[in-house]
């Protein structure tokens, strides 16, 4: 085996090596922006410039409430949305109750349908008796337990 | 918060099991090829078991392939192949220095290496949703500490060079400290995600600073004197160093808090100080670290000549048998990547850098997108068992911090890691599946509802 013969031998085997490294590399970039949007949700290509909340309709939601708990009276507007509940002080609506999470649910729109989302609470959320798993959507009156509070969507 | 909400924007992951087999081929290239490349620096020509080796490692990662491709569609599509190049390097680096030595180390690794291929698979199958895991919280904690006191044991344990971490039954050896880490993560992740908000609130603020308070010490000063009792019972510098670090790393991420940072490295560096005053062997191992041209040919040896192999070696290195990667002492488990800098010099000591960094990015990617905390904590727990690893073995080989012993993940050879590795990768390939996989349908959902609704209004309960 030549001298030559080596050298070549060796400097393939660190271009496969590196040619392993970068193409796992490329499939991660292409990973970040490989999110595909249903084509629904995005109808043309052109960019789509951040759409200013609409204006409230009649018979929308436009404001959550407590209507129940310690913390009853207290109300965050839809129109900041997401909106977050919990014990923390970054919570749009702060509740001072000992089973709330610090970052315990949220309450997103989504295609003009409200939802809400638990965060992954300790207590859980619930709608009804059902402890929700994953965003459920809801309407004007629906009735949002977090800890011993109760929220609910108003007009 | 951010990849939350696109995921209810209905953006989908797409599975990329395509890139992940392109990858894998790729793999299996780098490892085939550096088998095939001893043979040739070694021996003058090529292997002639090269098919039969080969073949079987083909195997074993198209079966991983499949056995993802059908259990685990989602899950991320670059893990499974840096693993299997990682291994395949290992493997062959193994069989040069069997080649010179006359040992048959890498068949039994390879032996190994279907095991934990068989083990990831069984983790894979078996596992259909990480958070049945968080069941198992204090169970896995206990199994962990039994695993870990095996060894103490008179007539299972025995003590390999100064080591009291290994148990031999029959001709079979294992490190039970390897298992012990997957459970330990489990069992951290479990107890956090319970009781985070208990170590986050409470405190006080001393400059710019929350510490904790006093009674939420509890858990640490467990972990603290767990470690300390490994350091001093099993004489193991590097388990010890990787359990504490491995519980201050998820404290910190389950909790937010940079108190817990500053307590646990106080913590650190007052057992690291006794330590040092009290036990020979640490203070001969910073004494190494610290001059190890002190004693050339006594205990500095294999330092100083995986040092000068990294020098001799240089940026491209000798090439697969130019070079005599033997002469250091435990060059096939601890110190492989001493073999790997002199026969491939810095390019490909970067080249393994590199991949560690992807497995770890890609072990906190599925932290980050992952649903639930119970999955994020298990991700980030394993993703800095295997960053501490590579840090830990990799610093002392290339004298940056004291040299402990660890295994390199997925090159060295040993069995126990080995296999426990491979575990660590199905867990994470199963976060990472939940995590991409899209949400049901939420339409479909209103409907169910609806429905739901009018038989509860039918049938009071």
């Amino acid at each position: 085996m030549s001298e030559l013969t080596l050298f070549l031998v060796r400097i393939a085997y660190l271009a496969i090596l590196w040619i392993f490294v970068l193409s796992a590399i490329s499939v991660i970039r292409s990973d970040m922006f490989g999110a595909r949007v249903p084509t629904a949700a995005a109808p043309g290509k052109q960019p789509r410039a951040p759409k200013p909340p609409p204006a409230p309709r009649r018979g929308q939601p436009s404001h959550v409430a407590v209507v129940q708990g310690v913390n009853t009276g207290a109300t965050a507007d839809l129109a900041n949305a997401p909106v977050l509940i919990g014990r923390g002080n970054d919570a749009a609506i702060r509740l001072d109750d000992d089973y709330v999470s610090t970052r315990h649910a949220r309450i997103v729109s989504s295609g003009g349908q409200w939802y809400v989302e638990d965060l992954g609470s300790t207590n859980g959320t619930y709608l009804g008796s059902q402890r929700i798993t994953q965003p459920v959507p809801i309407g004007l009156g629906s009735q949002v337990r977090v800890g011993k509070t109760i929220l609910e969507l108003r007009k | 918060m951010a990849t939350n909400s696109s995921t209810l924007m209905g953006f989908v992951h797409r599975r990329r099991r395509g890139a992940e087999l392109f990858l894998l081929v790729l793999a299996l290239v780098v490892g085939i090829g550096a088998y095939a490349a001893v043979g040739l620096g070694v021996d003058g020509e090529v292997p002639t078991n090269l098919i039969g080796y080969g073949g079987w490692l083909a195997v074993l990662t198209v079966a991983a392939h499949v056995v993802v491709r059908f259990v685990a569609p989602y899950a991320d599509p670059v893990l499974l192949p840096v693993v299997a190049a990682l291994n395949g390097l290992g493997l062959a680096v193994i069989h040069r220095l069997d080649l010179a030595k006359d040992t048959g180390l890498a068949s039994q690794q390879l032996t190994w290496m279907t095991l934990g291929v068989i083990l990831f698979v069984a983790t894979l199958v078996f596992l259909p949703d990480h958070r049945l895991l968080a069941r198992f919280t204090y169970t896995s904690g206990l199994a962990a500490i039994v695993l870990l006191i095996l060894p103490m044991l008179p007539g299972l344990g025995t003590q390999i060079n100064g080591a009291r971490i290994w148990i031999a039954v029959g001709p079979f050896s294992f490190q039970p400290g390897e298992l012990a880490k997957v459970l330990l993560v489990i069992t951290f992740a479990g107890y956090l995600v319970v009781h985070r908000d208990a170590l986050a609130l409470a405190g006080r603020r001393v400059v710019f600073i929350d510490l904790p308070r006093g009674r939420d010490l509890g858990p640490i000063l467990m972990m603290w004197v767990v470690s300390l009792g490994i350091l001093v019972l099993q004489r193991d510098l590097g388990s010890s160093l990787l359990f504490f670090g491995l519980f201050l790393v998820m404290l910190y991420v389950a909790t937010e808090r940079p108190g817990w940072l500053v307590v646990g490295g106080l913590l650190f560096f007052g057992g690291a100080a006794v330590a040092f005053r009290l036990f020979s062997h640490v203070q001969k191992r910073v004494d190494i670290w610290l001059d190890p041209f002190a004693d050339p040919d006594g205990s500095g040896y294999q330092l100083v000549q995986a040092l000068y192999g990294f020098g001799w070696g240089g940026m491209i290195g000798r090439g697969f048998g130019e070079g005599m990667p033997e002469r250091v002492p435990y060059a096939e488990s601890d110190f492989i990547l001493a073999a790997i800098g002199e026969e491939l010099g810095l390019t490909a000591v970067m080249a393994v850098l590199l991949l560690y960094g992807l497995v770890v990015e890609r072990a906190l990617r599925a932290a980050l997108i992952s649903r639930d905390g119970f999955g994020k904590l298990v991700a980030t727990g394993l993703a800095a068992v295997l960053a501490l690893q590579v840090f830990v073995v990799i610093g002392g080989v290339t004298r940056l911090i004291p040299l402990t012993g660890l295994t390199t993940p997925f090159l060295s050879y040993g069995g126990s890691s080995l296999v426990a590795n491979w575990v660590i990768v199905a867990i994470l390939l199963r976060i990472s599946d939940q995590a991409r996989r899209p949400l049901p349908d939420l339409t479909e959902d209103e409907d169910a509802d609806e429905q739901a609704t009018q038989v509860v209004k039918v049938v009071p309960q």
